[in-house]
């Protein structure tokens, strides 16, 4: 058999990526008729309207922060491998080079549903310091970092710069294709971007970016694993979501090379940064749990709620672990769950809907608090997975575009053979 | 414990050792071990080794530590000795959750590191006899054991032509057993036989 190393987007990925964008699409409209997202939330008028539009906001920023997370978390996959030298991940490397394409859509929607809602939207149920008027006095002292000049400063470049990164090392890794075998020159230089692009997003996303994105919904209640917490989430979704298209290309017989033990790494990858996020989430939960102070417990309460008086989000907060951390250690445990493509396939679609609830209970409790119990209704959950579902077509037609435009092999990059012969 | 007769290849390169050990079972020869002075990828795969269970024990091993901090200290707390502490519920799960995770941690850790050496037959103060000293250094060293139905001369001709650097006949306890190298000498009574190729 001849080698395929040219992805042709098969009719059926287009078909069902436009099906769920069109979902999402009529998500968005219906919102925008129905929730009034630009009207209301202002002063008195705390009627039906200002609730709607909390609520589209709050559908649309959970849904951009959490899809751009993922898609930036594939070219952290790459950047992480490359500097650590390692070849295995060679076999399938376009793949996370395409998921990671998604930024160039994904950073611009993320960013101006962010500033649209910091600038132009009447409603502060979301992020109370955006209104200078509403400040007291714990928010005052914050101000200097929780205000909207410095968050789109900090949002843009932040988001710029990985779009940048992104590209830069794409057109580094598509001009290897062209150039001589035994040409390192593209190597090294692949190794110096990925290692300022790591110092970016570990002063971005690993520190500073989850704490003003999400954390600040919450603007009274702080912790400092925060970011750490946020960026596992993202991360182990982001391998899953590598692990499903590189599943779904090999079944259709590209990536020749990749064998059981790249799923079986890849597998790896989604066991451990599971159990990773637990200890994150965990650690965070306990010291607040266990010291009791009433200004860090709230963030807490808004979930669980207190004995005898269940919190709203309870039943999501308890799934949030089932699903994130006791599915994938009982399930991907086993050596040979990690090399079947049924289990690996069934627990990576479990894992990224796992995560994306854990962004669902990080961003809607806050803002849902404030505007009583009766408004966590299922309905606004399905709003949330409605966008949800048009952002993901949306990522499976970018990374459709983005694996079709480029051999799947990067060929010449002198670690590819590692990873052909790659065993355990 | 018993003293088995051994013809021994020496091999001084992995080029040479593959095919060799993958003939050998082609050939139905019975490969005792291959000792390396490293390890070597895809060598227990060629030999035919099957996948270790050591893992298996390792969760055993875990769930025991599991188990014996939950109950040890559900125990302690609710039933021996209740303790009021920061008014948190005499049985408080989140604060049990580190000690229950060092427990498990330990109890596999240890737990598989004494398999491992149980395994591999390494303990203090025990002894195993080398099939050749140089195995640790340079050269890759495979015995196949001569039983009834082995021609000792037929193995030193195929290792020969498998491009063996050194063969000889050797008598080996395959066992270990405690006490110092000397004893070793009853094995070493029987004349060793040096072919160099």
């Amino acid at each position: 058999m001849a080698l395929k190393e040219q992805f042709e987007i098969p009719g059926g990925l287009k078909k069902w990526s436009y099906a769920l964008m069109g979902v999402g699409a009529l998500t968005l409209i219906l919102g925008i008729v129905f929730l009034h997202p630009f009207s209301g939330g202002h002063g008195e008028a705390h009627g039906a309207e200002a609730y709607g539009a909390t609520k589209f906001w709050m559908a649309l920023m959970h849904n951009s922060i959490f899809w751009l997370l993922v898609v930036a978390s594939s070219f952290f996959f790459i950047c992480a491998t490359t500097l650590a030298q390692g070849g295995w991940p060679l076999a399938f490397r376009r793949v996370p080079e395409a998921i990671s394409g998604g930024m160039n859509v994904l950073g611009p929607v993320a960013l101006v549903v962010l500033l649209a809602y910091v600038w132009i939207s009447d409603d502060h149920h979301i992020y109370h310091w955006k209104d200078a008027s509403h400040l007291d006095e714990k928010l005052k002292a914050k101000s200097g970092f929780l205000n909207p000049t410095f968050y789109t400063v900090l949002s843009i470049t932040a988001v710029g710069l990985w779009m940048w990164f992104r590209n830069w090392f794409r057109k580094n890794s598509l001009a290897e294709d062209l150039a001589g075998k035994g040409d390192t020159s593209f190597y090294w230089k692949s190794l110096a971007i990925a290692a300022a692009f790591l110092v970016t997003y570990g002063l971005t996303v690993l520190s500073t970016l989850p704490w003003m994105w999400l954390m600040s919904i919450d603007a009274h209640w702080y912790s400092t694993m925060y970011s750490w917490y946020t960026f596992a989430s993202s991360w182990v979704a982001g391998i899953s979501l590598m692990m499903l298209f590189v599943v779904y290309l090999k079944n259709l017989g590209y990536l020749e090379f990749v064998n059981d033990e790249h799923i079986h790494d890849i597998g790896k990858f989604m066991f451990a940064f599971s159990i990773f996020w637990t200890y994150l989430w965990f650690s965070q939960f306990m010291l607040i749990w266990y010291s009791n102070q009433p200004e860090e417990t709230e963030y807490f309460i808004d979930r669980v709620g207190i004995p005898g008086q269940p919190g709203p989000f309870k039943a999501i907060f308890i799934l949030n672990l089932l699903i994130n951390f006791l599915a994938p250690l009982l399930i991907l445990m086993k050596r040979g769950s990690k090399r079947n493509y049924t289990i690996v396939t069934l627990m990576a679609v479990v894992i990224i809907f796992g995560h994306w609830l854990d962004f669902y209970q990080m961003v809607t409790p806050g803002p849902l608090q404030e505007l009583g119990q009766e408004s966590n209704s299922i309905s606004h959950f399905l709003y949330s997975l409605g966008i949800g579902a048009g952002f993901l077509g949306l990522v499976i037609f970018l990374t459709a575009k983005y694996l079709a435009k480029a051999p799947l092999l990067a060929k010449n990059h002198p670690l590819v053979k590692e990873s052909v012969i790659h065993h355990t | 414990m018993s003293v088995k007769k051994f013809v021994v290849g020496c091999f001084d390169d992995e080029k040479t050792l593959f095919p060799a050990v993958k003939n050998t079972r082609k050939a139905g020869y019975k490969i005792h071990d291959v000792y390396t002075p490293f390890p070597i990828h895809g060598l227990d795969h060629a030999m035919g080794l099957r996948d270790t269970s050591l893992h298996t024990a390792g969760f055993i091993y875990g769930i025991t530590g599991t188990t014996t901090a939950l109950t040890f200290m559900s125990w302690v707390f609710t039933k021996d000795w209740p303790l009021n502490i920061g008014g948190k519920p005499n049985l408080p799960l989140p604060a049990f959750i580190p000690i229950v995770f060092e427990l498990t941690v330990l109890c596999a850790a240890v737990g598989m590191v004494l398999t491992f050496c149980y395994l591999c037959q390494l303990a203090p103060f025990v002894r195993k006899d080398h099939f050749h000293l140089r195995a640790t250094d340079d050269l890759f060293v495979m015995p196949i054991e001569i039983t009834d139905k082995t021609n000792a001369e037929e193995v030193k001709a195929f290792f020969k032509s498998a491009g063996a650097v050194e063969v000889f006949e050797k008598s080996a306890e395959t066992g270990w057993w405690l006490g110092r190298y000397d004893s070793t000498k009853k094995a070493f009574e029987k004349e060793e036989e040096i072919v160099t190729a």
